[in-house]
């Protein structure tokens, strides 16, 4: 059986976004739909170990928060405000209390959370906040910022959607696809701070996971969306990854020293579905099936590089950036050897001499032709140029290991 | 809700234009302000003079600074503006995308604070 906390903590996890994303379209209020919820589950807390957890808790919940927010409309509204508070008790009221019976107000949120009028640090908070439901001090933590500066940040953003009169809908057909990649790059950032964090350790799961989680959501939010689809594959095969990516002292291992088996073949599993049944048109689609390339491969020699190069290829056409064009040259690099991708790398050398990447890949394939003193000098520039301590000591490493 | 959609533009590059491409950017800010006008959406909207003409006051311990010249030297002037209604930021937002300098200069949209 579970506790009554466990219950509670699951259902503040699954439905938090569903709860808040309705009472937020009733009163406008993100404050007071956030404060109404988070009341619901304390009331929870203390009432359900007596009189039993409810048949349907999500329900339970809901009602309780949804009482909760008219209750404070009520008791704390004074003067002006009595008029809009009564506007906002009449839609809470109209809504019933069934949330099964309630439309799924998620998207909205999603889209307002994601909206391009605020800065991006304060769609990606915003976001994990309402839709997610993180604690301040979760993401405060998660992003290494202060919990207050992280506070403030959420206060600004949520003043602003109201001040600005940031509308809470799904944005029109026309207007749809850009906003859509805009909450796209919202969950991508999410990932790759997960993923590749700027500071300190390099992999934070709970980030990850996190972005995973909306990319479902907004995979099931919008269905057959090729790109939202393409999203949620690249970051299943990306995060299948994890366990091997760093070793027992937390040190980064490649790709082509992982330990395969240690990979989670599960997520490989419903990410390759995902691609396969996807067209590979656009960014994210040729991105996963690139990963989906590597995942792929039971050994590192197995790799299919000509398709991956290729791959890339079209990604550079869809979404030119000299990232890619480097990713480009390393796949050519490991299709027709060292010299053919050195050429390639050369005339980025502008673009991205501030990109310790850029170098980190040069010195490999400069190690690979057999070039060893211009390797460790580009190893040198990497290491001036990297943030994060696990890739610092791997480049450390590769420099060391060049027979000089 | 109410916004002032900010055009700020380089007007050098306006004063460089040929009689012709003046003229078709005026008719371009005709077509859009008799639509938003016959949607009721228009409160005001005027062209300012250059720059040139600007003055800038401040009173600084009582006493009154007149000075010649814009309050900031940008790289792209204050050079009109529209004040809207409507219902919501996309749609101040669908309105400066319309705004003809939108293709040269940059569009501020400020809600107005009730």
């Amino acid at each position: 059986m579970a506790t009554v906390a466990e219950v509670v903590d699951r259902a503040y996890r699954d439905d938090t976004g569903r709860a808040v994303a309705t009472l937020i379209r009733a009163t406008r209020d993100f404050d007071l739909a956030e404060e109404a919820w988070q009341d619901a589950c304390e009331q929870a807390l203390r009432t359900w170990p007596q009189r039993g957890v409810p048949r349907d808790p999500t329900a339970w919940l809901f009602t309780a928060a949804r009482n909760r927010a008219i209750d404070r409309l009520r008791r704390e509204r004074v003067g002006r405000e009595k008029t809009a508070a009564a506007m906002q008790i009449a839609e809470l009221e109209a809504m019933g209390d069934d949330m099964h019976e309630i439309p799924d107000d998620r998207l909205r949120l999603l889209f307002t959370c994601c909206h391009p009028s605020l800065a991006l640090d304060a769609r990606v908070a915003l976001t994990l906040r309402t839709v997610a439901g993180l604690s301040t001090k979760e993401i405060a933590r998660a992003f290494l910022v202060p919990e207050p500066t992280l506070g403030q940040r959420l206060t600004r953003a949520k003043r602003k959607i109201r001040d600005a009169g940031i509308p809470y809908v799904v944005p029109p057909r026309e207007a749809l696809p850009d906003r859509l990649d805009g909450v796209r790059a919202v969950v991508y950032l999410v990932f790759n701070e997960g993923y590749e964090a700027t500071e300190g350790e390099l992999i934070r799961t709970d980030l990850c996971a996190e972005a995973i989680r909306l990319a479902r959501l907004l995979d099931h939010l919008i269905p057959d969306e090729p790109e939202s689809r393409g999203l949620l594959a690249l970051l299943l095969l990306q995060h299948a990854r994890r366990a091997a990516r760093t070793d027992a002292a937390g040190d980064l291992v490649t790709l082509e020293d992982q330990d395969r088996s240690r990979w989670d073949h599960a997520l490989i599993d419903e990410g390759l579905a995902l691609v396969d049944e996807s067209p590979r048109t656009g960014s994210y689609q040729l991105q996963a099936a690139i990963a989906a390339c590597h995942d792929r491969a039971p050994r590192p020699d197995d790799t299919d590089w000509a398709q991956i190069a290729s791959l890339y290829d079209e990604l550079e056409r869809v979404r030119p950036s000299p990232v890619v064009a480097l990713n480009r040259a390393v796949a050519v690099a490991m299709a027709d050897g060292p010299d053919a991708g050195l050429r390639l790398l050369d005339p980025l050398a502008d673009d991205l001499d501030r990109y310790h990447h850029f170098h980190a890949a040069r010195a490999d394939l400069l190690r690979r032709a057999g070039r060893g003193t211009e390797a460790a000098a580009a190893y040198d520039r990497a290491l001036a140029l990297v943030g994060n301590d696990t890739e610092r000591r791997y480049l450390e490493r590769r420099r060391a290991a060049l027979a000089l | 809700m109410k916004y002032l959609l900010l055009i700020y533009a380089d007007e050098h590059g306006f004063e460089a234009m040929s009689e012709e491409e003046r003229h078709e950017v005026y008719a371009a800010y005709e077509v859009l302000m008799k639509d938003l006008s016959e949607k009721g959406q228009s409160l005001a909207g005027d062209e300012l003079q250059p720059t040139s003409t600007a003055t800038t006051v401040q009173i600084r311990n009582g006493e009154r600074l007149v000075t010649d010249g814009p309050y900031a030297e940008t790289k792209e002037q204050l050079g009109g503006y529209f004040l809207i209604d409507v219902d919501d930021l996309d749609a101040a937002i669908d309105i400066a995308a319309r705004i003809p300098s939108v293709h040269q200069g940059s569009i501020e949209v400020r809600p107005i604070a009730d």
